[in-house]
């Protein structure tokens, strides 16, 4: 039987300090906030071959006559981003143009284009906030009436824990936060919250059999008896997943991973975070 | 006929049946006259994969009626029409904007401009005076001259408009009168005769469709409402062509994977976790393109391939429970049962309070989230359906075939 929730301090504190670490960095440094929320404009150019740090300097330079605090950046192996917030729907073809007769590019028109207001971004923040806020609050009902309360309150502060724990993979790596963070962020509340119920479920079923002597055994013992599930289910996930990482084009990947390290974690917290919670908060209370 | 022999029929017709649906939908089939399309053919794909503009328009003012912005939205129809395009969609978000979607267009600028005209329509005497109005003009169809076999525009005019260009036709005989959106001249026809009966031809459009563009203009006449781009997006023709075959080559090979990995570490309930699994993605992908006819766009791959990694769960918690059950000494065919049973409980929560969030953001949220609930609910529906009937129906057919007795084959 595995030794979990004897070494609860462990777990809490591995989690706690890459949440910490990752908050502070979020104060310091930010989020990379993408043009979904904050508005502005993006040009992606498919170079021809890989720029180096010189093409870069001189689409800089390009750019900078149309946006002087526009950001120049390579993404993928030959994708070049421009973010700005003063270029305009009708300056990104001439843009464009200077850059293509440039490089001599081949593509006649650039790769993707987007411009978006700030007023979209606020709305689509707020929508995403409020909307996940009551589909918690709805679980957390479902899980106490079909569980218990202290169930509930253990999978929602799992669920915390891998939201944030998904929120610092896009402040470590500073990839830019796009609608699809929206998607990310609720494809991990998902399936954090299914696997931590599969878990729980073992609980319950076997504190109503009595199978074990004590509380700490049966936590330990339902977790490793779901082990190999959610080792599996976890895999088979990261199989499709991380396949769309390696082959899918730029804004896939940027995707793809946040969502690897969030399923990871969503896995990590059904057994390390849920159920050692679980376990504390009703230890005290009888004791 | 004996159990045995029945649960062997039974299992083999509906694997080959399995495998035959699954060939037909990837690749179609042609029988005779016949011929069903695969799954790909009759998918709609979303502007990120075709390429094309994509503009979100807000409506300037506030409290404006809701027949207002349906009218507009019905004008700014004609005017991406006009740009000659099908498949154009143009629908009104819930935050009351406009959206317009122009696959195999890269021109954001012109079509802009094109829909951002303020519309005002006037026909113009020689000395740049105005005749008649937008506003005098009741319809505006496209026909064919008789004599010339050409295309035409034929102009209805309200009584008003009538009396103005019947005047004005008489005034300016043999003389230009031209057609003027805004200050772009977009016709410039000769008046060839007096016209009292308000209907009014104009010749000399090239073809058909240029006949058909004019018609439009003249009838989408003035937008109501003054309209700012909040969200101009254009997908270049580079980015879809790459984006579709590397999604296929993902989704190959991270499915296949799955599946050998259902193979090689359940054995035979494995391989049923894969025929079940063939069942689930056909399901979801034929839902999706027939049901809720929607499109397919790159982060809806995304939550495709992502929901058949986690649809096998269902089946993953059955086959422990089955080999949890086997290690306690009971027979093939309780510990399948048992099985089904333990785990019902466990994917049935799991499950709902999974689509318990999906149904909050389907009911609250905006544009992107609530499609991506929609995929979230629909797949875990049907791999809860999918791993309950199929996987259970197969198992249990195959487990009375008697064909494998060996426990170790279900991994005891």
């Amino acid at each position: 039987m595995l030794k979990v929730v004897e070494r609860t301090k462990i777990w809490f504190a591995i989690s706690l300090s890459i949440i910490i670490v990752g908050m502070l960095m979020w104060a310091f440094k930010g989020l990379n906030l993408g043009i979904d929320f904050k508005g502005g404009t993006v040009v992606t150019v498919k170079m021809d071959k890989e720029p180096d740090n010189g093409v870069l300097e001189e689409i800089r330079k390009i750019s900078a006559k149309y946006d002087s605090s526009s950001q120049v950046q390579k993404v993928g192996t030959d994708e070049v981003t421009i973010r700005g917030n003063a270029i305009t729907d009708e300056q990104i073809p001439q843009l464009y143009k200077e850059i293509k007769d440039k490089f001599n590019l081949k593509q006649e028109k650039p790769r993707y284009t987007d411009r978006i207001g700030p007023s979209i971004g606020k709305e689509l923040r707020r929508n995403a906030i409020y909307s996940s806020l009551v589909a918690v609050v709805l679980m957390l009902i479902y899980i106490s009436l079909r569980f218990e309360f202290r169930f509930g309150v253990a999978a929602v502060i799992a669920l915390i824990h891998d939201v944030l724990i998904t929120i610092a993979v896009y402040v470590f790596l500073q990839i830019p936060v796009n609608s699809s963070f929206v998607a990310a962020i609720l494809t991990v509340l998902g399936y954090s919250i299914n696997d931590t119920i599969v878990v729980f479920d073992r609980i319950r079923e076997n504190s109503k059999k009595g199978t074990f002597n004590n509380r700490r055994e049966l936590v330990n013992g339902s977790i490793s008896q779901t082990l190999t599930r959610s080792i599996n289910t976890v895999l088979t996930t990261l199989f499709t997943i991380t396949a769309l990482y390696i082959f899918g084009v730029s804004s896939i990947k940027e995707f793809a991973l946040p969502l690897i390290v969030g399923i990871i974690s969503g896995t990590y917290s059904s057994i390390f975070i849920a159920s050692p919670i679980w376990y504390v908060w009703t230890e005290k209370k009888t004791a | 006929m004996q159990v045995k022999t029945k649960s062997r029929l039974k299992f083999l017709i509906s694997s080959v049946l399995i495998v035959l649906f699954a060939y037909i939908l990837s690749s179609g089939l042609i029988v005779g006259d016949y011929k069903i399309s695969s799954i790909g053919e009759i998918t709609k794909l979303g502007l990120d994969l075709k390429g094309g503009v994509y503009i979100e328009e807000e409506i300037k003012g506030d409290n404006v009626s809701k027949e207002t912005i349906e009218r507009t939205k019905q004008l700014i129809e004609l005017r991406v029409n006009a740009l000659g395009v099908n498949e154009s969609v143009v629908t009104v978000t819930q935050q009351n904007r406009i959206r317009i979607e122009i696959p195999g267009v890269y021109d954001a600028e012109n079509a802009l401009k094109q829909i951002g005209k303020t519309g005002k329509l006037t026909f113009r005497g020689p000395n740049n005076d105005i005749v008649i109005t937008g506003e005098d003009i009741k319809d505006a169809t496209v026909g064919v001259n008789q004599q010339t076999n050409q295309p035409v525009v034929q102009l209805k005019l309200n009584e008003a408009g009538t009396k103005k260009f019947a005047e004005a036709t008489q005034k300016y005989l043999n003389q230009v009168i031209s057609i003027y959106m805004d200050e772009e001249r977009v016709s410039a026809p000769v008046v060839k005769s007096v016209i009292t009966t308000g209907e009014a031809i104009i010749e000399g459009s090239k073809d058909i469709e240029e006949a058909k563009r004019l018609a439009g203009i003249i009838k989408s006449g003035a937008l109501p409402v003054e309209l700012v781009p909040a969200t101009v997006k254009t997908i270049g023709p580079s980015l879809g062509a790459d984006a579709i075959p590397t999604s296929k080559k993902a989704a190959v090979i991270g499915i296949a994977l799955v599946m050998l990995f259902m193979a090689i570490y359940y054995r035979v309930p494995g391989i049923i976790a894969d025929l079940a699994l063939a069942v689930y993605i056909m399901l979801t992908m034929l839902i999706f393109t027939t049901v809720l006819k929607a499109t397919l766009t790159l982060p809806g791959i995304a939550g495709l391939l992502l929901s058949i990694g986690m649809a096998v769960d269902a089946n993953v918690l059955i086959f422990e429970r089955i080999k949890e059950e086997l290690k306690l000494g009971k027979s093939l065919r309780t510990a399948v049962d048992a099985g089904f049973n333990r785990a019902l409980p466990s994917i049935l929560d799991s499950n709902i309070t999974t689509i318990i969030a999906g149904l909050v953001l389907m009911w609250l949220g905006a544009g992107q989230v609530k499609g991506f609930a929609l995929t979230l609910v629909t797949g875990v529906v049907c791999s809860m359906f999918t791993a309950i009937t199929v996987t259970k129906f197969l198992l249990k057919n195959f487990v009375n075939s008697n064909w494998i007795d060996n426990k170790k084959m279900y991994g005891a």
